[in-house]
């Protein structure tokens, strides 16, 4: 049970943006830009870098969730998304992509661990400033709405059929506000 | 040296505002009405939040910004930051706060971290629901900022004074009608 008392029944974040929409409001903006926005990486590969630092972060909700939508934007290839889930570096994905995985998990460790090193392989594999910038983004905002999903003790689906459902809407309908009415 | 290429002589939070305006709006957005707007919870006690999740991610702007915002509205010469930095438990601010900030510290070091042992200490000690919430999802959105910060090795200053200077600007004008060039 939450630690709240938020709307029964509505899984992780919802529950907590229709509880609290005036803070629920910039964070749908934030994850609408990350990882909708104009991007030169990919919807699917930034769902799959939200996806990683969830399940580093052990929240099963945002990683269920994130993880079907990188499937469903994966489509024949949604494969993939389980193989980085279980060791990134052998998934068939870019060097890049790889390399920004690893920027991303030391950012969900401790940023401070983000060494120029990291950031110079990703720079020779091709990765822009941007890029990096967007990364580091993506995983700090991660750790948060981790944090604050399972902080709150918010309610976690565990049959994966909920999931799918949730992963086709957040690419269909992409991260809108949910609102009292239509919240499930 | 930042790890990418921002506008120079702008620290911490604010090179990275410049260069990324458009998640920056949603930023600060939610630093407004978590920090600043209408809340049970006073400003200086929303910022003390903010400066102890800071402290312990270790991250140098953040708790250094906030802290100074925090005695700014305390009129407070930065010893209570100082005092809840090392041991709140200690530090002359009511036991719902202290209740609040050890919320905050668990949710620093993980979301699950918080029990609901913890939860039920800061309801007897008159906390809400929604301060409750506000307090998870202030060390949660800190988290969120110290990582920016750092994990782009953004330049702090090292000078007091500079984060006195910021604060008052930021006390008048908020988050939200922040300009990181001014």
């Amino acid at each position: 049970m939450a630690h709240i008392q938020v709307p029964e029944g509505v899984p992780g974040i919802r529950s907590l943006v229709m509880y609290r929409p005036d803070t629920g409001k910039p964070l749908y903006e934030l994850a609408g830009a990350l990882l909708r926005g104009d991007s030169t990486l990919s919807e699917a590969e930034r769902e799959l870098i939200a996806t990683y630092v969830s399940r580093l972060n052990s929240c099963l909700f945002c990683m269920s969730s994130h993880a079907a939508a990188a499937r469903y934007l994966f489509k024949d290839e949604k494969g993939i998304v389980d193989v980085v889930l279980e060791d990134y570096e052998s998934a068939p994905i870019s060097a890049k992509l790889k390399s920004l995985l690893s920027i991303a998990g030391s950012v969900q460790q401790d940023a401070r661990t983000v060494t120029p090193e990291i950031v110079a392989k990703a720079r020779s594999l091709g990765a822009t400033d941007r890029e990096i910038h967007d990364t580091v983004l993506i995983a700090a905002t991660f750790c948060m709405f981790n944090r604050y999903v399972d902080g709150l003790a918010s309610f976690t689906p565990t049959d994966p059929k909920a999931y799918e459902e949730m992963g086709k809407r957040m690419v269909e309908k992409g991260y809108v506000l949910p609102t009292p009415q239509t919240g499930i | 040296m930042p790890h990418i290429n921002l506008p120079e002589g702008l620290p911490g939070i604010r090179g990275l505002m410049a260069y990324s305006p458009g998640t920056a709006k949603a930023l600060n957005a939610l630093a407004e009405v978590l920090l600043r707007e209408e809340n049970s919870l006073s400003r200086s006690e929303r910022e003390l939040i903010a400066t102890y999740v800071s402290s312990q991610n270790d991250c140098l702007y953040c708790q250094s910004v906030h802290g100074a915002v925090a005695s700014f509205y305390l009129e407070d010469d930065g010893k209570l930051i100082d005092q809840v930095k090392k041991d709140y438990q200690q530090a002359p601010v009511s036991d719902k706060m202290k209740a609040l900030l050890s919320i905050a510290g668990s949710v620093q070091k993980g979301g699950k971290e918080v029990t609901p042992e913890q939860i039920e200490d800061a309801r007897n000690m008159g906390a809400t629901d929604k301060e409750i919430h506000d307090t998870v999802l202030i060390a949660a959105a800190f988290c969120m900022f110290n990582r920016y910060v750092d994990g782009l090795a953004t330049w702090a200053p090292s000078d007091p004074q500079l984060y006195r200077e910021r604060s008052a600007t930021l006390a008048q004008i908020g988050y939200a009608g922040s300009n990181p060039y001014k």
